[in-house]
């Protein structure tokens, strides 16, 4: 069970997102707005430097006009929310079935010991933070990563060393939630 | 040279996007559907095709359209389910990026055909990218006069709209999926009332998946009867089947379904073969929740006959030699790998994955999940196998989704067919932990 968490920053979306996430409400029939809530939060983590604090999901609540705690129960259900800091980049391993079978567990330890952190652990310039995911729909490009909205496929360690050295150049393009 | 009905044009470039998709003749479906057929015509083309869910279970999909109650005055509802969530499964996910009209054509289609006017596709949050080029297809299709008020002048209205989760694999069971799409938690809600009664907002609902809706297409465009004719018995028309694992060519085939297993693992059109060499062992030719099969019955039933990707065939033998078509997830393992880590794996994600509303579900996967991890590292017992089997039985049918049985068949089923190994892992922990994975460092732990 995931905990929410303040950072004591106030959180407001910017005007464009703002404009979004209203856009968004009227894609639903009079009165279930409620279900631009986690699109909403989507958009509110970007903008929120890549979680969710409580000041971000009593903003979102007030927004969709709803009460924060129909906000808190779905921040806390769903993988892709994260309720505490995170680095620049978060780093999110599969590590289910058939990308395990294809030496996701190998590499996993590889990033670990170059990043000298375990898995839910930020690295301490907070660039990288690294996550453990199910899943994710690439198994027959294993083994892979999420960074962003984006894949990074049939990864290497190689490919590792690069991205990292990338992310550090600040060459790697995350991507938007926002409408592009 | 097999017939691709869903794929034949997801090579071309640009196919994408609208022109290049209209010239290799899209929405020619939708033109004839709306100028030519009534509601109920469109209904009978797909009962006529045979098409069944692919979602996972095969259900019928002409029959679960003809269970939608159509109360006066109340909104009905089509839902997409893009959550494609189980392991082993990324067919539609390629569909999406490749040719996302074919999907959007299909659910005006199927929208027509329900009298719903206004449609979601639920995706999963982690296919964010592809959120994007959804809604890049849509605006077109509404700029075109495909979506909107009075298409092509018929009466019919149709709206379309993405909805993406957040990362919940129970989303994608279809009353999860709607709780979802209400902004609410992924919480499975008992049934009856079925979605076709009180669905989204309590209004009659129907959930197909990605590829049934994309089908229903070529079945319009090229009639419900020439569409069953494809593929072998009650397995009509063609499958998408994204495959991984251990072979030579992964990704997502298109297969008349009837294909037999041989070929598809060995032949260079398909999988190619085994990759590096080695040998076949088993196969999980579904999603992570279908029975495992081991190599004996993989090309073969236990009666001797050929395998084939059919609904029938593969289910041939029942849970005691056979498996599920299921989402078509076809997982692929080598001599090399290992059954107890790869079962232990499993389970350990669907204990994540459980919703948490149901004890059999919540307690039983994480009780699963710790004896394999104490197998797998040389800490189990004989015992542990009879207990494995015992805790799955009580899960299997006494919870509310089929998630339980989902979590309680892989275990059950590699527990048949690979006894032995399990055993060898108690007997010899150290021989066999070195053979897996090499990890000599934890020896000491086995103390
Ligand atoms: C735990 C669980 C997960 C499921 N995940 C999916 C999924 O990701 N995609 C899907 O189409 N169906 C999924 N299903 C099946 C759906 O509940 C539903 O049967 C399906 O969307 C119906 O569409 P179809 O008839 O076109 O196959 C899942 C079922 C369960 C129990
Ligand atoms: S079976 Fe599991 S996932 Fe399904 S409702 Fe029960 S607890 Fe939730
Ligand atoms: S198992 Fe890693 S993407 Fe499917």
């Amino acid at each position: 069970m995931q905990v929410a968490s303040h950072n004591g920053k106030p959180f407001n979306f910017s005007p464009e997102a703002l404009t979004e996430v209203q856009g968004l409400m009227v894609k639903y029939p009079e009165g279930r707005h409620k279900s631009a809530l986690i699109r909403a939060l989507h958009i509110a983590q970007e903008e929120n430097g890549g979680w969710l604090s409580i000041a971000a999901l009593d903003h979102v609540a007030e927004t969709l006009r709803i009460t924060p705690i129909e906000v808190y129960e779905v921040a806390t259900f769903y993988t892709m929310f994260n309720l505490e800091p995170v680095g620049k980049y978060v780093l999110e391993f599969c590590h289910t079935g058939p990308c395990a079978i294809e030496g996701a567990e190998r590499l996993l330890d590889y990033v670990r010991q170059k990043l000298g952190i375990e898995t839910g652990q930020t690295t301490p310039d907070g660039m990288f933070t690294l996550k453990e995911v199910e899943c994710l729909g690439a198994c027959g490009y294993a083994p892979m990563m999420q960074v962003g909205i984006y894949y990074h496929e049939h990864l290497t360690e190689e490919k590792i060393d690069r991205f990292l050295e990338d992310c550090r150049a600040g060459n790697i393009d995350k991507g938007s939630w926002k409408m592009h | 040279m097999s017939r691709k009905l869903l794929l034949e044009h997801a090579h071309i470039d640009g196919i994408n996007g609208y022109e290049t998709y209209r010239k290799h003749g899209g929405y020619r479906a939708v033109e004839k559907a709306l100028k030519s057929m009534a509601p109920a015509d469109v209904l009978e083309e797909v009962k006529k095709s045979g098409l069944r869910g692919r979602g996972g279970a095969g259900f019928p999909t002409g029959m679960k359209w003809s269970f939608l109650a159509k109360p006066e005055g109340v909104p009905r509802y089509l839902l997409c389910n893009a959550d494609e969530s189980e392991p082993g499964t990324f067919k539609d996910r390629y569909l999406m990026e490749k040719i996302p009209h074919l999907l959007v054509e299909g659910m005006i289609l199927s929208a027509y055909a329900l009298g719903a006017n206004t449609s979601y596709i639920y995706i999963r949050g982690e296919y964010s990218w592809i959120v994007f080029i959804l809604e890049k297809a849509i605006s077109e299709a509404y700029a075109k006069g495909w979506l909107g008020k009075n298409i092509l002048g018929s009466g019919f209205d149709c709206d379309l709209y993405v909805n993406p989760g957040a990362g919940a694999y129970i989303c994608g069971e279809e009353t999860a999926l709607i709780e979802s799409l209400e902004g609410k938690r992924g919480n499975p809600r008992i049934k009856p009332p079925f979605p076709a009664v009180k669905g989204l907002w309590q209004c009659p609902t129907v959930v197909n998946n990605v590829e049934t809706l994309a089908a229903v297409v070529p079945i319009v465009n090229e009639g419900g009867e020439a569409y069953a004719r494809i593929g072998v018995g009650r397995s009509t028309g063609t499958k998408l089947i994204s495959a991984g694992g251990n072979i030579n060519k992964p990704g997502v085939y298109e297969v008349e379904l009837g294909l037999s297993m041989e070929e598809f693992i060995f032949s260079d059109e398909w999988c190619g073969g085994i990759k590096n060499g080695k040998r076949l062992k088993a196969c999980v030719p579904g999603g992570s929740s279908v029975p495992i099969l081991p190599h004996y019955l993989v090309t073969k039933t236990a009666a001797g006959e050929d395998r084939l990707l059919s609904y029938e065939s593969l289910a041939d033998g029942g849970f005691e030699s056979g498996s599920m078509l299921g989402s078509g997830g076809f997982i692929v393992y080598d001599e090399d790998q290992c059954v107890v880590r790869n079962t232990w794996n499993f389970t350990r994600f669907y204990h994540h994955e459980s919703c948490g509303q149901c004890s059999p579900c919540r307690e039983g996967t994480g009780w699963m999940e710790k004896v394999l991890e104490r197998l797998e590292n040389g800490k189990g017992k004989l015992s542990d196998m009879d207990l494995l089997v015992e805790v799955a039985k009580k899960i299997e049918g006494n919870t509310i989704c089929p998630l339980g049985d989902a979590a309680a068949w892989p275990v059950a089923s590699a527990i048949r067919h690979f006894r032995e190994e399990f055993e060898w892992h108690v007997r010899e922990p150290e021989a066999c932990m070195q053979r897996n994975y090499g990890l000599v460092k934890e020896k000491a732990e086995l103390a």
